[in-house]
């Protein structure tokens, strides 16, 4: 028997989904094979114990955080954290404004003192350069590239002369050796690059430091300009001076009118300087993040700098340049801890609570639509098993954690997804009352009821994707489930309950309206004809020839049993006809 | 179930019917009474309770103890800081929440050791927590700007979906009273105001809207051009709407609400106060509100503000102008005439 075109395409939509689900598995296993994933969500702390630090910033009246600040800050932050020794480390914003660190375990002072503190962007000039002690003497600056024109050649940056006698008189200048007192150089001498950052240094005071990969140490002169001085960076390709391109890379940075005149009088005192004097400094977080040389006389206040950049690492220096300070302070807004074993008995409870509350919900479609409440089941744990390989994936691709609230989220969604299937149901049960053979009720029932489903589950997701995007802390990580969950509900009723209904209606035991099937029309009093007309009620008025009619009816092609329809349809129109007599 | 199968049949063709559109004076009554009671109440009893986390202060869990005697940890607290009266939550089966006033680093590393020598705990059991107040403030600002910005997307998008702003201003009006009356609620009964509690009202917004964009979309079905015929007025067609649709309201209202009332359940009875405990009470009220609003303010007040269009007026007068002429059937409404033609 040829199959009916709603039939083949219920299979076809069956095997998309079994294409989905596999991807889905493919995914993860392919994550796990890699050793980054994981056959189980990542969880949230207030599962699996741990502290987190809500860090506000100190802002003066009017002032806001940009979100390209903020995202700067939270590299900046976790780059604190992670040279603090602490692992595995979370550190994602929330709101616009807020920072969240959450660490396993309990931080010590130390660690927290680091984190919140504020750091400002200096430029200042190099006095002394050499190797760093720990590290080979290639030549490369501070940000790792190798150095072609305009950065000082190995040569160039060689071992000091000896200025341990120099007098101190008093410096003229930031970039007056006379700053490189006795003291200074044996600190300068034993310095490894290895000990660190040691808080926001003086910006009145000579600093001794080494490049973020500690490959080179400096004595600095007092800063010169400050970081807020430019007001922007970018990567760009070099150009020549007749504006064609040359292929490499190149760091444009702006200044404001203060930084310009500050640039400006240092060009012209380190340009043509013997090296390392011709060298001046970004220092950031204790650390030089680059040094170039002054190569040429810059009065513009828009120096660029040059050599060896790859798109990627003037990019990376731009944005360091940029957002690379953290000029706004944070305090810590909120420090909880919670600890594993509280973390475990709520994941349980949560669980336990999931599990109670799905046995009652399908408990009560059984009651309700019978052997059909099995599709409903049936629905859910495809439904339940999506969803938990998309978190488990998420989590993975992500660093999405499942928190509580995330798990209330997903009970909430229990009941929200099987909606979908009771809108669905009720709408074959009205195309049933309206007359319908259960076959075409379950396929025009569908065409109406996705409407429904699509336009509520457009609202809910509306709802769950604004949380999302406004709402801080808790509130996102449920609103997450929350969406995700409106769309695997609308995935799994096209894909999976639609055609396992059109299949079942094919089949004996529903297409005949079975008592058990949930679908029986004898139940629904398929008496309704039309909208606004009724008919006899066939089970009254014609009991055994409607059921064997019925039968017959299965047995028929669409067309035939259109022609049958109408023929019943006449049938009754005496009845109609009468009534509306009566009524006009 | 064959009864509540049969109810819904009744329902669906009219044979049954539950005239929620005619008396909407009474809804609208009960809605103002509800209302005014849930932003009078809280007052009387003295506002809102709010959680630790918009009040600011600190937190010590302490877990796994034998004897939760709860001057123990009020001892504790006062041996430290004179004059502190912390509050005291019993959590779960064995764990303590002692909250206080925030503290130095200090008093807290003090209080930690009391506690655990009070309840005869090793100090890692015991964690400790402190929340600036302005975190709250931070969570409550926020979730006012995601409250004004859904309702206007969704305003917008029911507008644009149903073609009719009418069905918005409907939906949003019922949006808002299950909003004010879960806060009520609230305030009246004093349960604790949290982050999570939080989280549950703003679900209440999409859950609410949800159920009401399911059935209006029934409504718009019966009244579109075509289906509004001269059998029923505007409003009976609204009526029958909700009617065929009860069934489906009842069963997806109890489905939402078995796992709302499990986590509730587990929450409140086995895990105490908490995150849980919170978001479900705040989403079990806001499910029931929300299933009720949707059939009880929102279709009426849909009703009412179509009624005085020109075209439904006209529609109207059409409709009664031919039941006049049909007096000899003494059918007021086509419902009856549908038990009749069972009956038949």
């Amino acid at each position: 028997m040829a199959k009916s075109a709603p039939v083949k395409k219920a299979w076809r939509y069956l095997a998309w989904l079994l294409v989905v689900i596999v991807a889905l598995v493919g995914l993860n296993a392919l994550g796990v094979l890699r050793g980054e994933g994981s056959w189980t969500p990542k969880l949230a702390l207030d599962l699996e114990g741990g502290t987190q630090i809500v860090l506000a910033p100190v802002l003066q009246d009017g002032e806001q955080v940009t979100s390209e600040q903020l995202a700067q800050a939270v590299s900046i932050i976790r780059q604190r954290v992670d040279a603090s020794g602490v692992s595995e480390s979370e550190i994602t914003t929330q709101g616009n404004q807020n920072i969240v660190v959450s660490i396993p375990g309990t931080p010590d002072k130390a660690t927290l003192q680091r984190i919140q503190a504020s750091s400002q962007m200096q430029a200042r000039p190099v006095l002394l350069a050499s190797a760093a002690a720990t590290a080979g003497t290639s030549a490369t600056d501070a940000s790792g590239n190798p150095i072609s024109t305009e950065t000082p050649a190995p040569g160039d940056s060689p071992d000091a002369p000896a200025l341990s006698d120099t007098p101190t008189t008093a410096p003229t200048g930031p970039g007056d050796v006379a700053w490189i007192t006795p003291a200074l150089q044996d600190e300068f001498d034993k310095y490894t690059c290895s000990a660190g950052a040691t808080g926001e240094p003086d910006p009145k005071k000579p600093l001794v430091v080494c490049d973020t990969s500690q490959t080179e140490k400096y004595i600095l002169g007092p800063q010169e300009i400050a970081g807020s001085s430019i007001t922007d960076a970018v990567a760009q390709q070099e150009t020549t001076q007749t504006g064609a391109t040359t292929g490499s890379w190149a760091v444009q940075i702006t200044l404001d009118g203060e930084g310009t005149k500050k640039f400006t009088d240092l060009s012209k005192r380190l340009f043509g300087s013997q090296p390392p004097l011709n060298r001046f400094a970004f220092v950031l977080d204790g650390a030089v993040i680059t040094a170039p040389s002054m190569n040429g006389l810059i009065t513009d206040g828009r120096p660029s700098i040059t050599g060896g950049f790859t798109q990627e690492s003037a990019k990376a220096l731009a944005d360091q340049l940029k957002f690379g300070a953290l000029p706004i302070g944070f305090e810590v807004q909120s420090n909880e801890t919670v600890s594993a074993t509280l973390g475990t008995s709520q994941l349980q409870s949560g669980l336990l609570a999931g599990l109670i509350g799905l046995i009652l919900v399908v408990l009560y479609s059984l009651v309700q639509y019978r052997l059909l409440g099995l599709v409903t089941v049936a629905s859910l744990v495809i439904a339940a098993i999506v969803t938990y390989l998309l978190i488990t994936l998420m989590s993975w691709q992500q660093g999405y954690r499942l928190s509580l609230a995330g798990v209330a989220g997903l009970i909430v969604a229990i009941g929200i997804t099987a909606d979908s299937f009771i809108v669905y149901f009720e709408r074959i049960r009205d195309e049933l009352r309206d007359g319908r053979g259960i076959e075409s009720a379950v396929q025009h029932g569908w065409k109406r009821a996705l409407r429904t489903i699509l336009a509520s589950d457009g609202i809910n997701f509306l709802a769950a994707a604004i949380l999302f995007v406004l709402a801080v802390g808790n509130v996102r990580g449920f609103a997450f489930t929350l969406g995700l969950t409106t769309l695997v509900d609308v995935l799994v009723v096209v894909l999976f309950t639609h055609p396992i209904l059109t299949l079942l209606a094919s089949t004996k035991f529903y297409g005949e309206g079975h008592r058990f099937s949930g679908l029986d029309p004898r139940q629904l009093g398929a008496v309704y004809r039309g909208r606004a007309q009724f008919k006899a009620p066939a089970q009254d008025a014609k009991g055994k020839q409607a059921k064997s009619s019925r039968e017959a009816a299965r047995r028929q092609t669409i067309a035939e049993r259109k022609a049958a329809a109408q023929a019943e349809a006449g049938n009754t129109a005496d009845n109609v006809s009468a009534k509306s007599r009566k009524e006009s | 179930m064959g009864t509540f199968a049969q109810l819904g049949n009744d329902l669906y063709t009219g044979k049954r019917s539950i005239d929620i559109i005619g008396r909407r004076k009474t809804w609208y009554l009960i809605a103002v009474i509800l209302i005014a009671i849930s932003i009078i109440g809280p007052f009387l009893r003295g506002g809102f309770v709010f959680g630790i986390e918009f009040t600011g202060g600190s937190q010590f869990q302490v877990s796994k103890v034998e004897n939760r005697d709860e001057s123990i940890a009020t001892n504790a607290v006062a041996s430290v800081v004179p004059g502190q009266t912390p509050r005291v939550l019993l959590v779960g089966t064995d764990s303590l929440w002692v909250q206080t006033e925030q503290l130095t680093d200090e008093e807290t590393a003090q209080v930690k050791t009391a506690l655990a020598k009070g309840f005869d705990v090793p100090e890692e059991a015991i964690t400790s927590s402190f929340i600036g107040a302005s975190w709250g403030q931070d969570i409550t600002r926020q979730a006012i700007i995601a409250l004004i910005v859904f309702i206007l997307f969704a305003a917008v998008v029911m507008t644009l979906y149903f073609r009719t702003w009418k069905m918005s201003v409907a939906a949003i009006i019922s949006l808002f009273h299950d909003l004010i009356i879960t806060a009520g609620i609230y305030g009246i009964t004093g349960f604790e105001i949290t982050p999570a509690a939080m989280i549950g009202f703003l679900t209440i917004l999409g859950y609410s809207l949800y159920d009401t964009v399911v059935v209006f979309d029934k409504i718009r079905e019966n009244t579109v051009k075509g289906e509004l015929n001269e059998v029923r007025t505007f409003a009976e067609s609204v009526n029958l709407a909700v009617n065929q649709t009860l069934v489906r309201s009842v069963n997806t209202s109890i489905v939402a609400l078995l796992p709302i009332g499990s986590i509730l359940f587990i929450g409140a009875f086995v895990l105490g106060a908490g995150t849980l405990r919170d978001i479900s009470l705040a989403l079990f009220i806001g499910v029931l509100l929300g299933a009720y609003s949707t059939i009880f303010v929102a279709a009426p007040v849909y009703a009412h503000i179509r009624s005085g269009e020109p075209q439904i007026i006209k529609h109207d007068e059409k409709v009664r102008a031919r039941r006049e002429a049909q007096k000899a059937l003494e059918t007021e409404e086509d419902s009856e005439t549908s038990s009749g033609a069972i009956k038949a």
